[in-house]
């Protein structure tokens, strides 16, 4: 056990080998993403019970979150194609395409952004009826996830950058990559919901 | 392993070590529920003696208690902290995020939590829960006052009632946090459960309190993200003007709300989704440290050990398909609630199993009667009486008789409060020699258990009494209602018990405080245990295990094999 600057006791790997530490990574997101699995099930739970509501009232989406999706389709396919330079040792070529990604995710969260300024700009607020809460809250509970992977990739880029990303070693990529396809998908999700249902 | 000298502060309060961060969410939860505890004593001095003046606590509540007599707006604070405090800060923090941080990795043969840093992330994210939880009964209004359910549109209106301002806005605050806390818990669990068992534990090996944690672990990581989405959307109503929860026409004084189409029951859906698994959060770990304690104070094997693993997995499962149980006058329709009333009665067949599977274990056994081993039979007791009564409220036909009266008060304070709080003191009295490496007093555990056990039963059976004869859930003052004023001798009996009740618990503060310090010096197995978790040293250090760590060469239940010298063999011994 080795004491860190700060004075803090390191933590102990309870983990008897690298391979144990990945699975163990692994295992640890997607039970995450079980949790954040249900509370999106809960929304939608709730969504399905008020659209039986006799103030339920349809909700125009705005077209550009075709544009969202076009944007969040194009980093799930940047982050595979940094993924797939991390395997092949290229950390340049990783570390671009992690930007790219970045960029792509920022984007898409500005997208999302234009959406409810166009709602607004329409006159439908959050509390206007109920399709335009659940609109904005979805639509918002998403972005947050979204953002916490565009934090994810920056560090990511940071860790590369700081040389710290060991190809075939460090399993962080594949891990936020699990991530941002789950966000993604999630996302792909909602759209249906929102257009398909109510 | 070599222990270099930690500072105080990253051994005792930023510290990754699973057993101090067990230690630590003790402290908490104990605290909380001390204060749930005085919160408690206050609602039943009400009751015992209601709207009389106590002039001398005017001094510590000069609003909730001017001029000495409590407020109806007070008391009906006292009763939604005194359950959120007791079922979220107590019952959930010391059974599952204490007991399970400090046992799991000792008892499957792991060094430490799959991820510490995470670990000591959750304890620190419940912290500002609870202090916000707690500061919020000094803010203007008061604390929350509608219910630890928090049933819109009490909870959804600021403008209600004076607890459904700050107050209300204070806990669900804090409950976010809370709920943060204790997935990260969960997550934890599960991981380190799937990940990190030694070699030759399978999980088939496992002891029961570990299986308990495991589904626990699940069940919250489930069940806690609906409330999340609750807690968000009920937040949207109060603050930003939405209809998620509130319908059309309701009047504040002579205010119609703006509100329109929402509907108080997808809230109670939304709660109930987690409320009900929640209350398996509590027992599953209590039904777990009685299976580890009665098979040692028996000396017996657990008896029907692969049952008791599927038992839980059921319990589990089903606890998932049972919250309608918790609506059934809401106006539900009957055939659901006919099918909610079958998975409700289902849920008593896996429940009967872990009873009976307790009765043959103590069966004829030579029972060791220590502290824990008492509470662990307290736990059959209480689980019984409470599981009883349990039927009468899972089927709608009595239910709608009995709803929101004392009837529901009784039951779930024995099989949810009850067994969650005797299991739990049993797990202390158990495991305390390798929590602080000395032994906790067994004449004042004893004292303390007696005393526990017999006001316990005369604070909640009788309640059950006030219930059929119609004594409703939240009255303020029973007294109001000429059919209820006889039965003031009984409230007045069960004020009294609840004071000697809570007396009682300064005895095990007392214990597990001064024997810290002066407690006898622990050997590492002070009870002949066969489980891996005693074959650490007697005050394992950061790491557990000072050599390798032992293999599991078999179940942790080997206790009088016939034929062998020693009555137990230990889970490390080929």
């Amino acid at each position: 056990m080795s004491s860190t600057a700060a004075g803090v006791a390191a933590p102990i790997d309870a983990a008897r080998t690298p391979a144990d530490r990945r699975h163990i990574n692994r295992l640890g997101l997607f039970v995450a993403l079980g949790g954040i699995t249900m509370l999106f099930a809960a929304f939608t739970s709730a969504y399905i019970v008020r659209s039986g509501g006799g103030d339920w009232a349809a909700l125009e989406l705005p077209p550009v979150l075709w544009m969202s999706t076009a944007l969040i389709a194009a980093s799930s396919l940047t982050l595979e194609l940094a993924r797939r330079a991390f395997r092949r040792g290229s950390l340049p070529s990783f570390r671009s395409w992690s930007a790219a990604t970045a960029a792509l995710g920022t984007g898409f969260l500005a997208s999302q952004y234009a959406a409810w300024l166009s709602l607004n700009e329409a006159g439908i607020y959050l509390q206007s009826h109920p399709k335009s809460s659940f609109f904005f809250v979805l639509t918002g509970v998403h972005a947050v996830h979204l953002l916490a992977g565009v934090l994810a990739l920056l560090a990511l880029f940071g860790l590369a950058a700081a040389g710290r990303l060991v190809p075939g070693r460090s399993d962080a990529p594949t891990l936020t990559a699990i991530y941002w396809h789950f966000v993604g998908g999630l996302w792909i999700y909602l759209l249906a919901v929102l257009s398909l249902l109510g | 392993m070599e222990h270099e000298k930690q500072g105080f502060v990253s051994r005792y309060i930023f510290s990754f070590d699973h057993k101090m961060i067990g230690k630590q969410y003790f402290t908490l939860a104990m605290s909380m529920g001390f204060i749930g505890g005085i919160l408690a004593v206050l609602i039943r001095l009400q009751l015992g003696f209601p709207s009389q003046p106590f002039p001398f606590l005017e001094n510590l509540f000069p609003v909730g208690m001017a001029s000495g007599i409590m407020t109806p707006e007070f008391y009906v604070s006292l009763f939604t902290m005194h359950g959120t405090i007791m079922v979220f800060f107590l019952l959930s923090l010391l059974p599952v995020s204490g007991f399970g941080n400090f046992l799991i990795p000792l008892q499957i043969g792991a060094r430490d939590m799959a991820f510490p840093f995470l670990n000591m992330l959750s304890f620190w994210t419940v912290v500002p829960g609870a202090i916000i939880i707690i500061i919020s009964f000094f803010v203007e209004g008061g604390a929350a006052a509608s219910g630890w359910t928090a049933y819109p549109p009490l909870s959804a209106i600021r403008s209600a009632i004076p607890g459904s301002d700050l107050g209300q806005t204070l806990w669900l605050v804090g409950m976010i946090f809370f709920v943060a806390s204790f997935t990260m818990g969960g997550l934890n669990f599960v991981v380190t459960i799937l990940n990190l068992r030694t070699k030759g534990l399978r999980m088939m090996r496992m002891p029961l309190t570990t299986w308990a944690q495991f589904i626990v672990g699940i069940l919250g990581l489930l069940s806690f993200p609906a409330l999340a989405a609750g807690a968000l959307l009920l937040t949207f109503d109060r603050s930003l003007g939405t209809s998620f929860f509130l319908p059309a026409g309701i009047f504040i004084g002579d205010t119609l709300m703006p509100h329109e189409g929402g509907t108080p029951l997808l809230w109670q859906h939304l709660f109930w989704f987690l409320g009900h698994p929640e209350v398996y959060i509590i027992m599953l770990p209590a039904m777990g440290f009685t299976s580890d304690i009665l098979a040692t104070f028996c000396r017996r094997p657990i008896f029907g050990y692969r049952s008791m693993v599927y038992a839980i997995w059921a319990i589990g499962t089903l606890s998932f398909l049972v919250w309608g149980h918790h609506m059934f006058v809401s106006g539900m329709s009957p055939f659901l609630g006919s099918l909610f009333v079958v998975t409700t009665l289902a849920i008593a067949i896996p429940s009967a199993v872990k009873a009976f599977n307790w009765l043959f274990t103590i069966a004829r056994a030579k029972i060791h009667f220590t502290s824990a081993s008492l509470f662990g039979l307290g736990v059959v007791s209480l689980f019984v009486t409470g599981g009883l009564t349990g039927i009468f409220l899972g089927t709608n036909a009595t239910d709608i008789q009995l709803h929101d009266t004392y009837f529901v008060v009784g039951h779930f304070h024995f099989i949810m409060a009850g067994a969650g709080l005797f299991g739990a003191f049993g797990a202390v009295y158990y495991w305390y020699p390798k929590m602080f490496g000395r032994m906790l007093s067994e004449r004042l555990g004893k004292i303390h258990f007696w005393i526990t056990f017999v006001a316990y039963y005369a604070v909640f059976f009788p309640m059950h009494y006030l219930g059929v004869s119609g004594m409703m859930r939240r009255i303020y003052d029973p007294n109001v209602y000429e059919y209820l004023q006889p039965l003031q001798p009984v409230n007045l009996f069960i004020t009294i018990s609840a004071f000697v009740l809570f007396a009682g618990q300064l005895l095990f503060i007392y214990n597990y405080f001064v024997s810290m310090r002066r407690g006898a010096p622990a050997t590492a197995n002070p009870w002949n245990s066969a489980g891996l978790e005693w074959s650490t040293p007697a005050y394992p250090g950061h790491g557990n295990w000072e050599g390798e760590i032992p293999p599991a060469h078999r179940w942790p239940y080997d206790y009088s094999e016939p034929g062998k010298k020693r009555d137990f063999t230990p889970q490390w011994e080929a």
